[in-house]
Order: structure tokens, then sequence, then C-alpha cells
């Protein structure tokens, strides 16, 4: 072969080798931290058609209504924590840390963290959003057709907000 | 009456950015000159109608003219008057507009400074911009109309700017942003322009050299000054979130790094011209592709504007229109240029190219890490979130062999390198980079096997590579006093831009590695000892201010006894919006930060505070502040500003 030709050989073979194996980490790494998004009810009956259930010590998101009444706080430390709903079963979130400005009782919030048991996650992150009428989209999505219906909104229910977030 | 002429304004921009559009590339195709020069005054005509547009709408809110929706939602009569003037941009209409009068400012300068350019690539260049222009007005007039009423029934007073927004922060970083997004429509301009005149060369790239380098200066700006936001207003003390918006900024950044590399090339070689070309393409569609994530509601993020899927779909058809066209021009063009010029493996030209393969990849890991948990929504395979962990992971990978060539690039010949001359300044420069990091690092006792040394590690080479490298240039014109002068800007440019890399480096090992975050539970008089330093909570009191109440917490700091600064944190609650926002208080120092934010308050008359020393992290901005520098310094070139260039391509020595 062409010395140059055989050079630009060389070159493509380990941009390809080099292209390939950063493909192959990546989707390594993306399969490590994909994290699932469950809400109470699915987390107790199970995901999707197979409702399969998260395993105890797994990685996963949690989102749903904090239930009034429940939040309990640790008089002497950040340690707190709180009822989940959605459309019946309840999950129990632990915490430590401190919480969003936006938490309140009868807010929808999302929190990041280990399952422990069946109905306990322990969250390392506790999110919720600018928005006192803020619902996570999957937990409207599981309460539809229980109404719910935002304070700003009642009497036009579909209306879309223009508000602005960046 | 003012907001209908704005509308009006609004109305005639569009019916001219139509014209733009239309006429000069109609000239173009029938080489009628008497078309071609129309481009220019309907490109000024087009700024100045935008101007007047987004004029009106920022009267609209210092008056607070409650009966347009927008100001009424975004706004309040007890805002102050700097935060009204912001308000109309930080809302989804208001920013839409901002955007259009960035585009049309943009088109406005290519007119202004397009002398040197051929008339009909002049042409053809305004007349694509005024076809983006059209787009984005078209969507503004009617899909998300600024100015609306809401007459006869009106609010007599507004529900106020979002609390996140009023901030300085806030005040700069859409503009900037925006400047940079748009900026490279311009590159995306010139290089439509030239596929349809099939002209690569050299002198094209210079051309376009200076408006992708000026887009990727704000473009730096923009999320470098995002990030210092949030560190400041979002209360958790992180600087970068992996936030699909801010991964819907960072993708063009990254494109448009490898663009202005690559250019670099095809100016000075006259190679990767389809290479180059697919890059000025790529940049601007993934501006658009951001636009889309922020503006479309897809995505959740606390950046995302309100949803609405109209918008959604039209910004989704007018980004596969934008790609899909410009993709086929692409592909029935590109296979006829060539390049002529021959490299060898160790050369500055594989170099770069091995810099935009990592930028490229790095584009791609942001793209498929964004946009992953969307198509497997979409697939019906359940709601997932990618962690933040993913991205750290791909970009420590990444960065270590990117900053390992980046040292070495700028040493590297065009065409070919004999290796021998390189190995004695580059094995000093290595050993100076290792007594430096360790050194640094012994000096705060840490010595460790971790991620701050690495991070030290390549940061201090590539800093002192790009040192060193440019005295030897100074030194080859004589002495290095002599060469100073001599050397280009755009040299010093890129070694400065270098330098800001390595500084951003170092303040994300050392951030990462050696931040103390603690959350505590504090009364008043409390102590709370966070990496050698005691905060002390010693008042919390009631907070009064023109449309926002609250508490605010002062604190002292002492570290070994000694009195290092007084803090003062705030929680404020907004009144009209019912929102409560975190002021934190930051004490910052070049070597490391004090970062202190009030939480909730806790039975018992104690209140939860956040308290983070975070060491190095100002590094983080300034490293993107030299990089934007750096830019600008290549900007000022002297060989951007000539009439005209008759040199051969390639008869410049780097």
């Amino acid at each position: 072969m062409h010395p140059r030709r055989q050079k630009r050989l060389i070159a493509v073979v380990l941009v390809i080798s080099l292209l390939a194996s950063a493909i192959g980490a990546m989707l390594y790494a993306l399969q490590q931290n994909i994290d699932l998004f469950y809400t109470p009810s699915q987390l107790v009956d199970g995901l999707g058609k197979d409702k399969i259930k998260p395993q105890v010590g797994q990685r996963l998101r949690i989102g749903g209504m904090v239930v009034n009444g429940s939040v309990t706080r640790d008089p002497d430390s950040l340690k707190v924590s709180f009822d989940l709903v959605d459309t019946g079963p309840i999950v129990r979130v632990t915490y430590e840390g401190i919480l969003p400005d936006l938490f309140r009782e009868g807010q929808g919030i999302v929190a990041q963290g280990v399952l422990i048991d069946a109905t306990t996650i322990a969250a390392s992150e506790v999110l919720a959003k600018h928005d006192e009428e803020y619902m996570p989209p999957e937990v409207a999505e599981a309460l539809k057709g229980i109404k719910h219906v935002p304070p700003s909104q009642q009497g036009a229910a579909n209306a879309t907000s223009t508000e602005g977030r960046y | 009456m003012i907001v209908e002429a704005g509308q009006l304004a609004l109305t005639f921009a569009f019916a001219l950015s139509l014209l733009l559009s239309t006429v000069p590339l109609y000239g173009s195709f029938t080489a009628n000159q008497r078309l071609l020069l129309l481009a220019k005054p309907l490109a000024f005509g087009l700024f100045i109608f935008s101007a007047v547009a987004m004029a009106a709408l920022i009267y609209a809110f210092c008056t607070s003219d409650f009966t347009v929706i927008n100001v009424a939602q975004n706004s309040s009569s007890t805002l102050p008057w700097y935060y009204q003037i912001t308000a109309s941009f930080g809302s989804h209409e208001g920013s839409m507009l901002l955007w259009v009068l960035m585009l049309c400012g943009w088109t406005a300068l290519v007119a202004q400074f397009s002398k040197a350019l051929p008339l009909l690539l002049q042409g053809r260049i305004l007349g694509i911009l005024g076809l983006i222009s059209a787009g984005f007005i078209a969507f503004s007039l009617f899909m998300s109309n600024p100015f609306a009423r809401s007459l006869p029934f009106y609010p007599v007073e507004g529900r106020d700017l979002n609390p996140l927004l009023q901030d300085f922060g806030m005040i700069m970083h859409p503009p900037t942003l925006y400047m940079g997004y748009v900026g490279f429509a311009v590159a995306f301009a010139f290089a439509i322009a030239a596929l349809m005149g099939g002209r690569f060369d050299s002198v094209w790239a210079r051309w376009v050299r200076p408006w992708a380098l000026a887009a990727w200066l704000f473009l730096t700006l923009g999320i470098m000054l995002g990030s210092w936001w949030a560190y400041n207003e979002l209360g958790w003390g992180g600087w970068w979130f992996w936030d699909p918006v801010e991964n819907a900024s960072f993708m063009p950044w990254l494109a448009g790094t490898a663009l202005i590399h690559s250019l670099a090339v095809t100016e000075k070689r006259g190679t990767f011209k389809s290479w180059t070309v697919l890059l000025a393409l790529s940049a601007f569609a993934l501006s658009l592709v951001g636009a889309f994530l922020v503006r479309s509601g897809v995505l959740v993020s606390v950046h995302s504007f309100a949803t609405d899927p109209g918008r959604g779909l039209y910004l989704l058809a007018f980004l596969l229109v934008v790609i899909g066209g410009s993709l086929l021009l692409y592909g029935s063009r590109m296979n006829s240029v060539r390049s002529q010029a021959r490299y060898q493996l160790f050369s500055r030209e594989m170099l770069l190219w091995g810099n935009n393969i990592f930028l490229l990849t790095a584009c791609l890991i942001v793209f498929l890490g964004t946009l992953f948990p969307l198509f497997h929504k979409e697939l019906g395979l359940g709601s997932i979130s990618i962690g933040e962990p993913f991205f750290n992971q791909m970009f420590y990978y990444l960065t270590i062999p990117f900053a390992l060539l980046l040292g070495l690039g700028p040493w590297v010949r065009w065409k070919q390198q004999q290796v021998m001359p390189l190995i004695r300044p580059l094995a000093m420069v290595a050993v100076a980079a290792l007594i430096v990091s360790l050194g640094v690092l012994a000096s705060m006792q840490s010595v460790q096997a971790n991620l701050a040394l690495l991070g030290m590690l390549l940061g201090a080479w590539v800093g002192i590579s790009a040192l060193a490298e440019v005295m030897l240039r100074l030194r080859q014109f004589g002495s290095i006093s002599k060469g100073i002068t001599k050397l280009n800007a755009s040299h010093y440019g890129m070694t400065l831009a270098h330098i800001g890399f390595a500084v951003l480096v170092i303040g994300v090992a050392m951030t990462k590695t050696y931040t103390t975050e603690r959350d505590v539970r504090m009364q008043q008089g409390d102590v709370a000892t966070v990496a050698d330093y005691e905060f002390t909570l010693t008042e919390v009191y009631e907070l009064n201010g023109p449309n926002y109440g609250g508490q605010a917490a002062e604190l002292d700091v002492r570290k070994d006894g000694q009195f290092v600064t007084h803090l003062h944190a705030e929680k404020r609650f907004y009144r009209i919006q019912r929102t409560i926002m975190t002021e934190s208080a930051v004490h910052a120092r070049l070597s490391r930060d004090l970062y202190v934010s009030l939480g909730e308050e806790l039975p018992g008359d104690a209140w939860a505070l956040r308290i983070h020393v975070k060491p190095f992290v100002r590094w983080i901005w300034l490293g993107g502040v030299l990089m934007a520098l750096g830019a600008l310094l290549a900007l000022c070139d002297k060989r951007y500003r000539r009439k005209q260039t008759q040199r051969e391509p390639g008869a410049e020595h780097a």
C-alpha cells in the first residue's frame, strides 16, 4: 500500500476504535445512571404492564403530593420525613437536609433517593418547583380522572398558563 | 397607543423580513444587481422596526400598562424600575421579541461590515438571515404576541416578575446568551450562501471567522453569567446542574468551539472545508434545538417557559425545515468540494481534528443525556431521569485526553511536525506542571491521588504549555520585547483562551474535591464549624423590601479566632407571586468562597442553614471570562479588517 494511504488508514482505524470505545463507555455509564420515575401507587403496585416492582436498594425518583400533616421533624437535627400520595397508596420519604423553599404540605414534589423497604425511600434530594400550582407531570398524569384544578385555573380548567420561567 | 405602535412596528418588520428573504435571493439567481443592492437597506429597516417594537414593549412595562396581558402577568407597579425593564424579556413572549431584535441586530451588523464581500454573496447572506428572521418574527406575531391586550377586562395590579429573575445576573444573562445563540445564525448564513455559490476557500473562512468568534464570545459569557446567577440565586451552592436548559446552551457552545477551531484550519490550510460547513450548520441547528427544548415544554426544568403545544409544534416544524433544508443543500453540493492540502499524521491539522472529535463527542453525550429521557418516555418505556453522575463521569474521561492534546496542540506545525524537537520543551513543561501542581497542593497540605491532583496537573500542563509556547514564538522574532508587538492578536487570543480553559479545569477539580458542605440547625448564638471556619449566627430578623418581606440572618465568620467577615443571608417572600426566594451570602476570594444560605424556620426558634466552603470556585467563572477575553483579542486581529485580500491561501504562517 502507498505509505500515505497506510497512514490515513491507521488514523481512521484509530479514530473508529476510539469512537467505538467512547460510545461503549457512554452507554455503560448511561445504563448505570438511569433512574426510573415512580408514583406512590406505581411503587406499591408495580410499573408498566408487567407490574415490575423496584428492588430494595434501587435508586429511583418518586413524585407525589405531600400528605397534609405528615411532615415530622427531628427536634435536634435536620432529619425530616413525610408521606407522599397520588391515588391511594402512601409512601414514606426520609430526608436529612434543607427542604426546598417551596416545599409545603399538599403540594407536589419529586424526591430522588434509594428504596430502603417496600414503601420507604431515603431521599438524597427533594425538588419542588418554584410554583405553588406545580405538579410533577407524571403525577398529573396519574391523577387524571381525579379532579385537580389549580387555584388560578378554576373556571378555565384547560387554559394555558403563560407565566415565564427561566 | 404606544403598544399598538409596537405591534405595527413588528408587523412592518415582518413585511421587511419577507422582502429581505426573497428579493436579494431572487436577484442573486437572476444576476440582477439592483435587487441585490436592496439587501442592505432592507436589513437596516428590519433592525429599526424590531428595535421600535422592543422599545414599545419596554415602554408598556415601565408605565405598568396592565391592559397588556404580558405586562400584567410579569410585572407589577411595586417592581423597581430596572426590573420592570428586564421583565420585558422575562416572559416567553418578551424573550422571543428580544431574540428577534438580536437576530435583526446581527443582520444589520453583517450589512454594515460586509463591504469587502462580493455583492452576490452579501445579498445571499442577508437574504438567508432575513428568512430566519421571518420565521421568528412570524412566531412572535402569530403564536406569542407580546402586545396582546386583555381589554375590556384588565387587572388593576400585575402578577409581578418571577422573583428568581429579580437579580443583576438576570439582567445580563438572557441578552448575552441570546446574542450568542443567534450569532451562530450569521455563520449559518455564510455557510448556506457559500453552498449556493460553491465557493469555499481561505478567504471565505477568513470572512466567517470573526462572526463565529463573536457569537462564541457572547455564548461563553452568557453561559458563565447563567452559572454565576444560579450559584447566587438558587441557594444550592451549585454552579452547574446538567439541567436540560443548561445543556441546551452547552451543546451549541461545544459545536461552536469545534467550529472556531475547524475554521482556523480552513483559513490557514484550505482543508476541512466540508467539515467546517457542517459545523457551522450544526452550531446554529443546536441553538434552534435549544430554543425548541426551552419553549416547547417537552422537558421540565427550572428554566423552561410555560408550555403550549402549538408553539412547540411551530418551533419543531421550523427546526425541521432549517435543518432538513440545509442538510439537503449540503448533501447535494458538498461532494464536489475537494481539499487539496496534504498533511502528515503528526501535524496541527490532525491535532485540531482530534480537538473536533472530542468536542463533538462531548456534544453527543450532552445531547444523548438530555434527550434520552424524552425518547424513553415517548416510546412508552416510562419516565426516567439521567443523573448528574452520568455527565460528570463522561466529562472526566473526555477532559483527560482533551487537555493532554490541548497542551500539545499549539507547539505542532501545520502539515508535518518532527517529534524530536518537541521532546525537550514539552518535557520541561511537564516537569514544571508537576512541580507547580504538587507545590500548590502541598501548600494546602493535601497531596493525594484524587481528582484535585489530576485537575491541577492537567490545568498546569495546559496553562504552562500555552505560556511557554507564546514565549517561544516571541523569541523567534529576535527578542521577547521585539516580538510582543509583532505576534498577531489572534495568537494572543488563542493563548489566553487556552489559559482560561486551564483555569476552568483547575477550578472545577478543586471545587469538586475540596468543597465542604453542611446543612445545620442553628439557634441565635450557635456556632457551626465548617472547614476550619467558625460561623456564628448572631441575629435573625424580619425584612421589609419594596415588593417582598421575609427574614435575614447575620453571621460572623472567624478562623483560628481571627475575624474573617460578616455575612448577610436573606430569605425573601415575594408578596404578589407568593413565592420564597433565597438570597445567599457569599464572601468571595480567589482561593475560596464562603457561602451561606438561609433555609426554613424550624420549631424551637431555630433555623436551617446551608453552609459551604468552596475552594477555587471563582476560578470556574474566571476561566470562562478568560476564554471570552481570548475571543475578544482574536477578534481585534488586524487581518479581519483588511479591505480586500489578494493573498494566496496558505501563504500565511501561523
